[in-house]
């Protein structure tokens, strides 16, 4: 832990002689109204290193990072940045601080420029042409010191999402941030976007910035963390050097029990064709082509991974076979023709051929947060006579009882079908949702990002759900962004980029390097020449 | 967890949210130089203090529980329906055309005829910008408040020209025969020996509201179309995935809406007028707004508001007739009690919920 006072930032204090802190959080306590996000947290953080912070959704992660960042203020604790009490009472306070945060949503101005975007609220004066000089030879030094290259002149609506993130981490270094804050970096990147990532932070680090890794994820803060801290439950369990632990311990301290990390399954047994898909053509409502002309098949019982960086079709995909998104070609399930425009296509009509479906977005789609959980538990078969007391009169009571029943199978705690769906954890929402959707016993289940924002105890468990589904001998169709979910559930993995398939791979004669390329559109296998030009 | 125990949240705000509307409108009584005191006692004494005052207070209040309702239900879908005036105006000609098409012999006909005519009417002029919303985007806000104006327009126009007594100066239909005339709260009371004012208003349709809430209960929360409304107005990307039809529920919400605001004139046109005058709503589909804003959209509050704004229109009378306190003043009071109680309902909810949560945490040390 070397401090580099050689960076050319002023610093208001010299640090302590001792070891150099760059973050000492002492106390932190936050609660909003009942809920206590943060109980008594404390940190410390050395200048010069990687520090990840890891834990459940809900943990109290990114409200400790707000209040790092000047969106909340703590109710008690003090932060001392470089040895010195601070008060940060807002972002400009934590910029001036030495913090540059970068968002899991990016803040940032789809028409403006990337130079634009930098330079924004940190312009020097009244006119623009000085800061944006300034900023471009700047952006220049950078890149050639971090591989962070980005067009200085490109608007960010045409950029990459990695490109996106590096204008994200170069506004945070225009504004001469020391410590560096990155909540889920990965998550909406390829996997090779995120190793140049990790590059770039390695570079930072080397310099002697200070970089707070928030993730869920255990491999990355394995591969890239000096130290790591775990909360649950708004506490601070345990902080310790990454080299010293594993990720089966980081895990159980996470989590608070021991926890499966690979999925146990037996080979599939694949039977008839239950989903065939041919020329599948989707036209989103801005005119742009989503998915081309593609082709793909599930048997039963078998698991059929849809790989892909977010936005390359897969949810279109999805919302067609949903029946709430209009396209052309040929769905046939179990033999027979699905229509894909008019009346007869929509999610009632879906469920009564046998369709169950997961959707990607919780929040949005697959439940309606300010309806109590026994609301929810028939949304979208609310039509079924097993709900309705008579013509007219919907039987609420019957309703909570079978809701109940159905949120105990799926171990949905609080075991409260009266709780607003808003009050439970991500886990346990997505787990109503999944009671709702399994418990119908369909042909084929349609599920989109089964665990996104789900913690991993809840993780384990719904893998086995969906395991358990295909081994009932029914059609799973799985559409994830995670590779390792995609590599340890599919028992055929399809990789999507730019709305076509760019190629069929078993998860025993692949791996997460292959899959990359393919998810940036590159084939190298065999199959390049068929698919290659789809 | 909650903040508050529920009857904080539904009792203890909207009150303390009327007593602070209240205070204020003591403030601009008493700048203009009369006396609060004064002024609130005889509002109190002219809504409640006679029989007389009850009726006129309980027929405001039936007409509001009406159009709140009928805004209520929109809301539930997310829909803003602004134009509850113009409904109203196209309900009283229904329920007009109803009454005067045949010589009734008796109410009790009449009355479920009028109430089919006031619906349909309300409804079909609320199709127009429900279906140009669903079907072609256009902003229902918009729509609805550009339909008052033609609804007043249209509605004038027929009767100028076709319910007008030949020769007569005013622009009014005829008066609706005896056997249309709707039971007063004087003749319902009477068998029960309760002499109830006679000039008073107040009639059997204030029974018909009141029904008509619990009809909107279960409605809302006991039938499939009620949660399929409440799904759409929640989320419309959630609805999809359910495979709810966002053009027919948008249509049929605004229709049962067009439909409770045409009800309406059963009581002022048919209870009260007995003949279609211009401009017969006087407002009432506005204040429906502010009475389903107040009510939280809940058929108990919307009962309970549309008393308070009919305790305003008929105590703000007797201001300006025995305070000589100008009518815009009541203007003042009521925007004053649609401020505290809808729009500015954090003001109170914050410190209040941060109070409960100190008293909690006091009892459990």
């Amino acid at each position: 832990m070397v401090s580099t006072t050689s960076q050319g930032r002023q610093t208001p204090a010299a640090p302590p002689a001792s070891e150099p802190l760059a973050i000492e959080l002492r106390g932190i306590s936050k609660a909003f109204g009942p809920v206590q996000a943060n109980k008594d947290i404390n940190i410390s953080v050395h200048k010069g290193s990687i520090h990840g912070i890891i834990g459940e959704n809900g943990a109290g992660k990114s409200t400790l990072m707000s209040i790092l960042y000047g969106f909340y203020k703590a109710d008690s604790g003090t932060i001392l940045i470089n040895g010195k009490e601070v008060h940060i009472t807002d972002s400009q306070a934590a910029i001036s601080a030495g913090i540059g945060m970068v968002f899991q949503h990016f803040k940032l101005i789809e028409n403006f420029t990337v130079l634009e975007n930098v330079v924004l609220g940190a312009e020097d004066g009244r006119l623009l042409r000085p800061s944006l000089a300034k900023a471009r030879k700047l952006l220049k030094k950078l890149s050639d010191e971090y591989e962070l290259s980005v067009d200085p002149d490109a608007l960010i609506e045409d950029l990459s999402v990695g490109h996106q993130q590096r204008v994200e981490i170069l506004k945070a270094l225009y504004r001469q941030a020391d410590i560096l804050i990155l909540d889920e970096p990965t998550g909406v990147l390829t996997p090779a976007e995120a190793d140049h990532l990790f590059r770039i932070l390695q570079g930072l680090k080397e310099q002697g910035k200070t970089i707070i890794l928030i993730t869920h994820k255990l491999r990355e803060i394995m591969d890239v963390t000096d130290s790591v801290s775990v909360m649950r439950r708004g506490e601070m369990t345990d902080t310790v050097k990454t080299a010293e632990t594993s990720p089966e311990e980081l895990a159980e301290l996470m989590v608070g029990r021991k926890v499966l990390l690979e999925v146990n399954k037996a080979p599939a047994t694949p039977g008839a064709p239950v989903l065939e898909v041919e020329n599948l053509t989707v036209v989103d409502s801005h005119g742009v082509t989503r998915v081309k002309g593609i082709d793909l098949h599930v048997r039963a019982g078998e698991i059929l991974g849809i790989a892909g960086v977010a936005g390359n079709g897969q949810t279109e995909l999805l919302e067609v076979l949903g029946g709430y998104q209009n396209g052309t070609g040929t769905i046939r399930l179990k033999g027979e023709e699905l229509d894909l425009t008019g009346s007869a296509s929509d999610g009632q009509s879906r469920r009564a051929r046998g369709i169950a479906h997961v959707p990607e977005d919780r929040h949005d789609e697959g439940l309606i947060l300010e309806f109590s959980a026994w609301e929810n538990i028939i949304f979208g078969y609310h039509h079924d006579p097993e709900y309705q007391k008579n013509a007219l009169i919907m039987d609420n009571a019957k309703i909570k009882k079978i809701a109940r029943e159905k949120m105990e199978r799926f171990d949905t705690r609080p075991l409260n079908e009266k709780l607003e769906a808003k009050s439970f954890s991500g886990g346990n929402q997505q787990k109503i949702v999944l009671a709702r959707e399994i418990e119908r016993n369909p042909d084929l289940l349609l599920i989109g990002q089964p665990t996104r924002g789900v913690d991993i105890g809840a993780i384990e468990f719904i893998h086995e759900q969906i395991v358990a589904l295909r081994d009932q001998g029914k059609a799973i169709l799985l559409v994830s962004v995670e590779l390792d979910e995609i590599l340890s559930l599919s028992d055929r993995i399809a990789v999507m980029f730019d709305g076509n398939i760019m190629g069929e791979r078993l998860p025993s004669e692949t791996d997460e390097r292959e899959l990359g390329m393919l998810m940036a559109g590159i084939n190298t296998g065999a199959d390049a020449a068929q698919t290659g030009g789809a | 967890m909650q903040a508050m125990p529920k009857w904080a949240d539904a009792v203890l705000i909207p009150l303390i949210s009327i007593l602070l509307a209240f205070f204020f409108s003591g403030l601009m009584i008493w700048a203009i130089g009369k006396d609060p005191v004064v002024a609130i006692q005889t509002m109190i004494q002219g809504a409640f203090g006679s029989t007389n005052g009850i009726g006129y207070t309980l027929y405001y209040t039936t007409n509001f529980i009406f159009t709140g309702l009928a805004i209520a239900v929109a809301y539930h879908a997310r829909l803003f329906n602004i134009g509850g005036e113009g409904q109203v105006m196209l309900g009283g000609l229904g329920v007009a055309l109803v009454c005067l098409a045949i010589d009734w012999p008796h109410w009790a006909l009449a009355l479920p005829a009028a109430m089919i005519g006031g619906a349909v009417f309300g409804a079909a002029w609320a199709f127009i910008p429900a279906y140009l919303q669903a079907k072609r985007g256009s902003h229902i806000v918009i729509t609805t408040m550009m339909f008052n104006f033609i609804a007043s327009a249209f509605v004038g126009y027929i009767l100028l020209n076709y319910l007008k007594v030949p020769g007569s100066m005013s622009t009014e239909s005829a008066g609706f025969s005896a056997g249309a005339h709707l039971p007063t709260f004087h003749e319902m009371l009477a068998p029960f020996g309760i002499n109830f004012s006679k000039n008073a208003p107040a009639n059997i349709s204030f029974l018909i509201a009141l029904l008509a809430a619990f009809g909107f209960w279960v409605l809302i929360w006991k039938t499939r179309l009620g949660y399929e409304i409440r799904s759409f107005g929640a989320s419309e990307t959630a609805a999809k995935y359910a495979g709810i039809n966002p053009v027919r529920i948008t249509i049929i919400a605004m229709m049962i809406s067009g439909a409770l605001c045409g009800l309406m004139a059963i009581n002022n046109v048919m209870g009260e007028a007995e003949r279609l005058i211009d401009n017969a709503p006087e407002g009432a589909g506005f204040i429906g707004i502010a009475v389903a804003l107040m009510g939280r959209n809940h058929p108990i509050g919307i009962v309970l508001a549309a008393l308070l704004f009919g305790f305003l229109y008929q105590g703000g009378a007797e201001l300006t007739f025995w305070e000589a306190i100008p009518r815009e003043l009541i203007v003042v009071i009521q925007g004053l009690v649609i401020m505290f109680t809808g729009a500015l309902d954090n003001m109170v909810r914050a410190p209040l919920e941060k109070l409960f949560l100190a008293l909690r945490k006091t009892k459990e040390a």
